[in-house]
């Protein structure tokens, strides 16, 4: 077997080699040198020096977290709903199948809705509010990609709040806690791991949602993810792209840490 | 919670109209004469038309499809190749450094495998095209196959491959008679998820095609921007058709399954 072994590892092997630690190697490579490729901090120098990037770095997490904290708003009741309904599967199909259809039609119909003259406008325009400008702002950015994600929070947390035991719920109001205690106190904490999945899926993704940012948002540069899209392929300033990547990918290794590290204090407690 | 539940039910149908309203909305408008997704004009079937003629929309459709197929099948075989022998390794230190390898792609957004992809590419001196972007896909969609594989490999009972071998089967046959065959479920779901990866990818190949390639995401993409156009209000209604038929014939033949099936939520991307 252990020549088998050997030979079901090489394409594996090849493939981790070539698309996995190759890149990572490449891209740290080209934010450590200057266009001519000589050694050089200057990238990260200018990264950290100018405000502008500082603020952009902000600005892309909190929209992010902005972004998952409303999916989880709305999809938190909507799965604890989801739950007790009958034919449960055919809602929760109802729920996934937007999912199928493409992200870039689904942002194209927003473009059309919130136009100048579009759905919104049209029925603000019933109450005399005039034409808002909705597209091309932030909140069109926010709201897009709230859309978007809401299936990816409905999912786990739908999935965890399943596998809540009825008795313990029974149990916690027999022994007199109201709905909110029993909420606070068993239903939330149980259902964690599945809002935590949801926030991992959410999270990552919000800071690449560069054409969102170009269709909706207004062609502005508000995001890391539009910021690397931006270098490498308008302004094509490879290197300094590749900062904001390597930028980017340490950030998101904290993310992770810190998230992996409360899931193992988790199975102490329990 | 019980008295709350007309309201609950209500909020869940809120929920869902909001999700709808936009692919509708879409639909609406592709019925429309004119060019704006602003009112309603005449009834036309104009803009299928547009559609039906459109040969090179026609071609990029069935180029993406044929790039989602190419792309999971490869992804497919190297994944489970690579599952396998993660399986078998001995020190659980090594298997963890694979998997975490493994889940780097996973866990990257898009935008940096894009554009890692791309100083990848342009190193090793390719010409961006129709290979560099099948190679992406199948790159990305490589570490979801393993992830779907693993356990099923977990679970399987390794007396059956003793058992084979005992029997005198080779190599090759307890491969492909024994190993494959429990295998199946977590294969299927892997290249399931791989095609719908491969379908909905729009940021990595954005990165990596060059002029001579585009897929459907990319062609709405650089469509969607130069304004409204309704026929791809026509192509999204096409899509939506597609989409409801295939995930209505997966819902009833999970359902027909009975409850040994894990229902629709194989379904999500």
């Amino acid at each position: 077997m252990k020549q088998k072994h050997l030979s079901f590892l090489i394409p594996y092997l090849l493939w981790i080699i070539l698309f996995v630690i190759a890149p990572l190697v490449l891209i740290l490579g080209y934010s450590l040198t200057d266009a001519a490729g000589h050694f050089t901090l200057h990238n990260f120098v200018l990264f950290f020096s100018g405000g502008t990037f500082i603020k952009m770095m902000l600005n892309s997490f909190w929209y992010a977290l902005l972004i998952t904290f409303f999916c989880l708003l709305i999809s938190y009741p909507a799965a604890m709903v989801l739950t007790k309904l009958k034919n449960q599967q055919f809602w929760l199909m109802l729920v996934i199948l937007p999912t199928w259809i493409n992200l870039l039609l689904k942002a194209y119909a927003f473009i059309g809705i919130f136009a100048r003259n579009g759905m919104v406008n049209q029925f603000l325009h019933l109450f005399g509010i005039g034409p808002v400008p909705i597209l091309f702002t932030d909140f069109a950015f926010i709201f897009v990609a709230t859309y978007i994600e809401i299936p990816f929070m409905i999912m786990p947390v739908y999935n965890a709040l399943k596998e809540i035991d009825p008795a313990l719920i029974r149990a916690s109001s027999d022994l007199g806690a109201s709905f909110w205690q029993t909420f606070r106190y068993v239903i939330w904490p149980l259902s964690w791991p599945g809002v935590e999945s949801g926030i991992q899926a959410i999270f990552i993704p919000s800071l690449s949602l560069f054409m969102l940012t170009r269709l909706i948002g207004g062609n502005r540069v508000i995001t890391l993810g539009t910021a690397v899209e931006e270098y490498f392929l308008t302004t094509m300033n490879w290197n300094m792209g590749a900062t904001i990547g390597v930028i980017l990918i340490f950030l998101m290794t904290i993310v992770m840490i810190l998230t992996s590290g409360k899931r193992h204090k988790k199975e102490i407690d329990l | 919670m019980r008295k709350n539940s007309l309201l609950g039910r209500i909020y869940f149908g809120l929920v869902l109209v909001i999700l709808y309203l936009p692919i509708f909305y879409l639909v609406y408008f592709s019925f429309s004469s004119g060019k704006s997704m602003d009112h309603f004009q005449h009834f036309t079937w104009a803009h299928y038309q547009t559609l039906f003629a459109d040969h090179r929309l026609l071609a990029i459709f069935l180029e993406t499809l044929m790039l989602a197929l190419l792309s999971s099948l490869i992804a497919t075989v190297i994944g489970t190749l690579g599952a396998i022998a993660i399986n078998e390794m001995r020190k659980p230190a090594k298997q963890r450094l694979y998997l975490s390898l493994n889940n780097i792609l996973i866990v990257s957004p898009d935008v940096i495998i894009g554009a890692s992809f791309l100083i990848l590419f342009t190193a090793l001196g390719f010409t961006l095209g129709f290979a560099s972007v099948l190679l992406s896909h199948i790159a990305f969609s490589v570490p979801i196959v393993v992830l779907m594989v693993l356990p099923k490999l977990k679970e399987m009972d390794n007396s059956l491959i003793d058992a084979a071998r005992d029997l005198g089967a080779s190599g090759w046959q307890v491969f492909s008679k024994v190993l494959i065959p429990a295998l199946t479920p977590g294969i299927m779901s892997g290249m399931f998820m791989a095609l719908t990866y491969s379908l909905d990818d729009f940021a990595v190949t954005f990165f990596v095609t060059g002029n001579g390639f585009t897929t459907l995401s990319v062609e709405i993409y650089s469509r969607a921007r130069q304004g409204i156009d309704l026929e791809i209000n026509a192509l999204s209604t096409i899509i939506f058709l597609f989409v409801m038929l295939l995930v209505g014939i997966y819902y009833f033949i999970s359902k027909r399954q009975g409850k040994k099936a894990k229902g629709v939520g194989g379904l999500i991307k």
